[in-house]
């Protein structure tokens, strides 16, 4: 157990240096000089020059790396250019919505999708599975911002449940915070859950034609039990790891669903960035939302070990 | 069991042509057809008519109009042609670069270690994100736009590949072929590529949804597609500060980016059950 761990702790290692070697280069494989670049059309030589020695773009670049490592380990991502805050403290102050965001939508799709899928295995055939098996398939296929529009119109415009846009802070009260962010997580849940289901189902259905599964009917146990105690167990590995692997599509969701719904997070504050082109805050929000992908599939692959007693050996 | 393989009773036909297949098909054909004419006979829509701004569906412009007049009809329709080319030209890069490192990474040992944990960060980074980050940094275009789809898209069709590869290589033909004393690149050609061609095939179809999705993401954000070609991205982005006043600005380009990502999945998903046998002796 102790090594699989070690083992798997180890190999982030390699995952993560590509990640900072990537995001570093990024600056740097444009065509052009990258303190020109950040400086924008009207800079004078001066401001350009005062740039390159803030950033230390003059130096080899292999040492540009090696500082831009150190920085990283101590999590200095810089200076934003545009307003001259530290990258971190402009992504903590970001943080909150987003995170909120993803909780919620993963809870939510978690709750939906595998009731679902395994139900429709269960029922596998019938109308009611084909049309899970459409509804999972519209769930992937239909952009995430037509979904969002389409709920803002019947939810928010025409039955005013939900407020149109904007975000109210965990300060303003968990409910109104919740509230707000309703539809966003129903928009991204759509996505989500598809994934989700379509694994839950395909699992499940090879689960339910085991032997283990005879044996448990033959001795004569309940549909339910044969669901819930014999067959549940068995689809965790697949699907714990397909919401690892997901993830990083709900990442990139929630980038568009915050622009749909004005929530300023994480994900607004990567396209404000790009669009003013605040190279130090789009390095930053791309390490940070790395970080939490490898982590997410750190916690993935470590979670085999509860579902399968043959990783712990 | 897929929706493509959902068939009417009693029908008639080859097994494949379900109806589903048959409803993406068309949808497709009708959507080649808007990126092929539609620019052609309709322009492209950025004529500008301030007398007709943000009007609702009518006779004279069937789908509306934007905030400065122009002709949704005519922007969605010839929209198609910025999306099927983003598709179909991603997919294309997409299989030739991560097809090549996959199958060197599948056959050769020497290069599998490296290639992999470069493939392992690369897909760290969540992929709309690095292409938005890389049209920023290469400037906009649709030959940029292609190019950062492609790159977060590269890895998981290696990857792919690779086990695909791996799997091939240990089946007795390869393995008589090597003792045989073959050239590799021989046994490559002639054995390795024409075994993977299915699995690549539908993982292109993959591609291609996921391209026509983040084409439209990028656009929508204002990093994609140059303002003045229309692109259902573009389109969708223009009405994002009317959405209240004129939905249906996001409304027709919106549905018609959901029928195109539909109809390829489906069709991703035959071509699936078609070529691996397995999967078809499972179905219930």
């Amino acid at each position: 157990m102790n090594s699989f761990v070690f083992k798997r702790l180890l190999s982030v290692v390699p995952v993560v240096l590509v990640v900072l070697v990537t995001v570093f280069l990024l600056l740097h494989i444009g065509p052009g000089d990258p303190a020109a670049m950040i400086a924008g059309e009207n800079a004078t030589r001066e401001q350009i020059e005062e740039i390159r020695q803030r950033l230390m773009l003059d130096r080899p670049l292999l040492e540009q790396l090696w500082l831009y490592l150190g920085n990283v380990a101590s999590l200095n991502f810089g200076e934003s250019v545009y307003s001259g805050f530290p990258v971190m403290s402009l992504i903590l102050q970001r943080v909150e919505p987003t995170a909120i965001l993803a909780i919620y939508t993963m809870v939510l799709s978690i709750l939906i999708s595998i009731p679902m899928g395994v139900w429709a295995a269960w029922r596998a055939g019938t109308t009611l599975d084909r049309a899970l098996v459409i509804a999972s398939v519209i769930g992937f296929s239909v952009p995430v911002f037509v979904i969002g529009y389409a709920l803002v119109e019947i939810f928010a415009l025409r039955l005013r449940w939900f407020p149109v846009q904007g975000y109210k802070s965990l300060a303003d009260g968990f409910l109104a915070c919740i509230r707000s962010l309703t539809l966003p997580a129903i928009t991204l849940a759509f996505l989500f859950s598809a994934l989700v289901a379509r694994i839950a189902r395909a699992t499940m259905l090879e689960v339910l034609s085991e032997d283990y599964i005879r044996t448990a009917r033959a001795k004569g146990a309940r549909n339910r039990r044969v669901l819930i105690v014999h067959a549940l167990k068995n689809i965790g590995v697949p699907v714990v790891t397909v919401i690892g692997t997901s993830f990083a599509a709900l990442l990139g969701g929630v980038v568009i669903t915050e622009s749909v719904f004005n929530i300023p997070g994480m994900g607004r504050l990567t396209v404000d960035a790009i669009l003013t082109r605040d190279y130090p805050v789009v390095q930053g929000v791309l390490i940070s939302f790395s970080f939490v992908l490898i982590a997410i599939n750190l916690l993935v692959d470590l979670s085999y070990a509860l579902f399968d007693p043959r990783v712990r050996q | 069991m897929s929706v493509a393989s959902i068939t009417a009773p009693g029908k008639r036909g080859p097994e494949w042509l379900t109806i589903p297949v048959c409803i993406s098909l068309f949808f497709l054909l009708m959507i080649l057809g808007m990126a092929v004419f539609g620019p052609m006979i309709l322009g492209n829509g950025n004529e500008l008519n301030p007398m007709m701004r943000l009007k609702p569906p009518s006779a004279e412009a069937w789908f509306g109009t934007d905030n400065l007049g122009r002709d949704i009809f005519a922007r969605t329709v010839s929209g198609a042609r910025n999306s099927v080319i983003v598709g179909v030209t991603t997919a294309a890069l997409v299989l030739l670069v991560g097809g090549a490192l996959g199958v060197i990474a599948g056959y050769f040992h020497w290069a599998d270690m490296v290639l992999m944990r470069v493939a392992d960060g690369l897909m760290a980074i969540p992929g709309i994100l690095l292409a938005i980050a890389l049209v920023s940094l290469l400037g906009g275009g649709l030959v940029t736009v292609i190019i950062a789809i492609a790159v977060p898209e590269i890895p998981r069709t290696a990857r792919l590949l690779r086990s695909v590869v791996l799997s091939i290589r240990e089946l007795p033909f390869v393995m008589a072929s090597v003792s045989v004393g073959s050239a590799t690149h021989k046994i490559i050609l002639q054995h390795i590529v024409p075994n993977a061609i299915g699995a690549l095939m539908v993982q292109a179809t993959y591609v291609c949804a996921a391209a026509v999705l983040s084409e439209a993401a990028l656009s929508f954000l204002g990093v994609g597609t140059p303002p003045d070609v229309p692109s259902w991205g573009n389109v969708v982005a223009s009405g994002k500060d009317y959405f209240r006043l004129a939905p249906w600005i996001i409304a027709f380009p919106g549905i018609m980016l959901s029928i195109l990502v539909l109809s390829i999945n489906i069709l991703g998903d035959q071509l699936r059950d078609q070529l691996d046998p397995r999967l078809t002796k499972r179905r219930p």
